[in-house]
């Protein structure tokens, strides 16, 4: 097994990783969200590497029937993954703007505390 | 769409039925932005849903007649364009989200007033009808990329509608779900690439044609197993449930009776669909050790969703725990593998739909009078809302499972499923968790009826006749249901013979 050849899918595994491992360990909010951008953006190359094709140009038509397209389907599929990602991301951001005006903190633990203390 | 641009009259209007399902409440949703009067606003969002209500009737009884229907979208032939399809089983769900939706928005209307601010709520309205459009849109279409696109549109709207709540505990239980919903949708998006990458279609159908032909590759159990994970994380089963008790709690209690019923239901549908019509009865069930896994899971669901609730203050918080358990006893059927255990599992996805709206529904009517449900503090409300406590002590007679209810009936025919399948520990589970359900539905009574007012509690009123009468249409509903049970079992075994069988 070409250990090289797979690069590609290695990073895809190592951004997964570093994004779900920062959505787990980290307690401010505004990271978390950074860490599920790169777990999300691990995905999106996830699909574009495989919608390349060795030697494969832009899927434009031409008239040589020679010619080796890229597919561009993954491409358009995450174009659509894109614009939830980007529209989750500002759903998050939102909250949390309204979390830090409840709270005066967009930090878990002390959120937590917060509610705790508020029973 | 390239569709002949030839007059559209009635009858060509009826072609589109599948199209219609999820366009009308798609276009509505911006226009109860731009309208701000918040009467007109609500009128809207309920003409849409009674006309979804009918268009996914008149799908289920066209259905009935001629078999399964097949709506190319925009006029794109499968397996290039997206394909919507209605058979048995959606034509079911289709019908129970808007039947539910037509119930709830009618007590939402009242309910909301007091727990979202009047300056919001066009735009509560729009992402209502966003989180209907997307749930509709999991459900009818059948197509795996256009699943993940509608579950995020329903999801998206979901965090939307929940952070809507006054307590400021709303915003973080939003937060967390929106954390672990996206996790859980970005594992299915894996899940579909992987797919995609060992069969290049995206078509539900011609996945099912294409995989058996690589069911040795290991891209298809990774594939299996982000799918698993992903859509379990979705629908809340033990122990990727975490997120819910407190997205339910505190979320406006006309959102928590919509998502309840419908949200987590539509999960479970897309894993049967995945499960069955992309995959395969025989992969999941034969080359995965699914069943097992399902099975140990729904078991401990079971028992720990219950036992938690039994200590639960928070009445919100404990019937969302209940739903752990009674996702559990769904997850529970399914895993049996067995025709009679699926269409059991579904038959226990509509019931638990139904007493859960009912119940999310009373503790609504409780939260507008009180503006909170916690369990000391329903103290005496047996005598002040007498219809409302009734309400609860019916709805809750069906979540337990005593005969002529609802829950009596899918219980039962889960529990001689388990029989059936020759697992007779099944059944005696299904008993030991009612008992459970028993004592936490018998500590709200007990509170309610027996005790008297906190001394320095203000009297209240009983509900206003507007939440009252969804309600109870809902409770009915347990019942009617429960008396006349043959006629849905028959609809989800028709189901699930059609699940099992293929496309």
């Amino acid at each position: 097994m070409n250990w090289i050849e797979h690069y590609n899918y290695w990073m895809v595994i190592l951004l997964m990783m570093l994004g779900f491992y920062t959505i787990i360990a980290r307690g401010n909010l505004v990271k978390k969200i950074i860490g599920l951008n790169i777990f999300q953006t691990s995905v999106f190359i996830l699909f574009i590497s495989m919608g390349k094709i060795p030697g494969g140009v832009a899927p434009i038509l031409r008239d040589d029937p020679t010619t080796v397209y890229s597919n561009p389907l993954p491409h358009v599929l995450i174009l659509t993954a894109i614009v939830v990602g980007v529209a989750t991301t500002a759903l998050a951001l939102a909250l949390v703007v309204r979390i830090n005006e409840a709270y005066g903190t967009i930090e878990e633990d002390d959120i937590h505390d917060l509610d705790t203390g508020s029973l | 769409m390239s569709a002949p641009s030839t007059a559209i009259t009635l009858a060509s209007l009826a072609t589109h039925y599948p199209a219609l399902q999820i366009v009308l409440p798609l276009v509505a949703a911006p226009v109860v932005v731009l309208l701000r009067g918040t009467r007109l606003v609500w009128l809207i969002a309920f003409a849409v849903t009674l006309a979804c209500l009918g268009i996914a009737v008149d799908l289920y009884t066209q259905v009935l007649q001629q078999g399964e229907i097949r709506y190319a979208m925009g006029g794109w032939a499968p397996p290039v364009g997206i394909e919507y399809r209605v058979d048995r089983f959606n034509g079911l769900m289709l019908i129970l989200i808007c039947a539910i939706a037509a119930v709830v928005l009618p007590f939402a209307r009242t309910s909301v007033e007091k727990e979202v601010s009047s300056n919001r709520l066009s735009l509560f309205w729009a992402a209502w009808l966003l989180c209907f459009t997307g749930l509709l849109g999991i459900v009818i279409t059948g197509d795996a990329f256009n699943v993940f696109v509608f579950l995020e549109v329903s999801s998206l709207a979901t965090y939307a509608l929940i952070a809507c709540a006054r307590d400021r505990r709303a915003l973080t239980s939003a937060f967390q779900y929106l954390i672990m919903g996206t996790i859980g949708a970005t594992f299915i998006l894996i899940g579909i690439g992987l797919l995609y990458m060992l069969t290049g279609t995206l078509n539900m159908a011609d996945l099912a044609q294409r995989l058996p032909a690589v069911t040795q590759a290991r891209t298809l159990n990774a594939a299996f197993g982000f799918i698993v994970v992903g859509c379990s994380l979705k629908l809340a089963l033990f122990p990727l449930h975490l997120w819910m008790p407190n997205a339910y709690a505190f979320a406006p209690s006309a959102v928590t009776a919509f998502i309840a019923a419908t949200a987590t239901k539509v999960s479970i549908y897309v894993m049967l669909r995945f499960f069955f019509t992309v995959f395969g009865a025989e992969f999941s069930f034969g080359s995965m050790p699914l069943g097992e896994v399902l099975m140990t899971l729904s078991i401990i669901a079971m028992f720990s969703g219950s036992l938690v609730a039994i200590y639960e203050r928070n009445v919100k918080r404990m019937l969302a725990y209940s739903s752990v358990a009674q996702i559990g006893y769904i997850t529970l059927g399914i895993s049996l593998a067995t025709s009679s255990g699926l269409a059991a599992g579904m038959l226990h996805l509509i019931n638990h739909a139904v007493i859960k709206a009912g119940l999310f529904m009373t503790m609504g009517a409780v939260v507008y009078r009180l503006g909170s449900c916690r369990l000391d503090q329903l103290s005496g409300l047996g005598k002040q809302m007498p219809w409302t406590m009734a309400a609860f002590v019916a709805g809750g007679l069906s979540l337990i499972g005593v005969p002529l209810t609802t829950g009596f009936v899918s219980k039962w025919h889960l529990a001689s499923a388990g029989f059936g399948a020759g697992l007779p520990l099944v059944p005696v589970a299904i008993l030991a968790s009612s008992l459970l359900a028993v004592i936490y539905v018998w500590k709200v009574i007990e509170t309610a009826y027996l005790r008297s007012p906190l001394e320095n509690a203000t009297p209240v009123k009983e509900a206003p006749i507007s939440l009252l009468i969804p309600m109870w249409i809902m409770v009915a509903a347990n019942f009617a249901f429960g008396i006349q049970g043959t006629v849905i079992w028959q609809a989800v075994q028709q189901a699930a013979v059609q699940l099992r069988g293929g496309v």
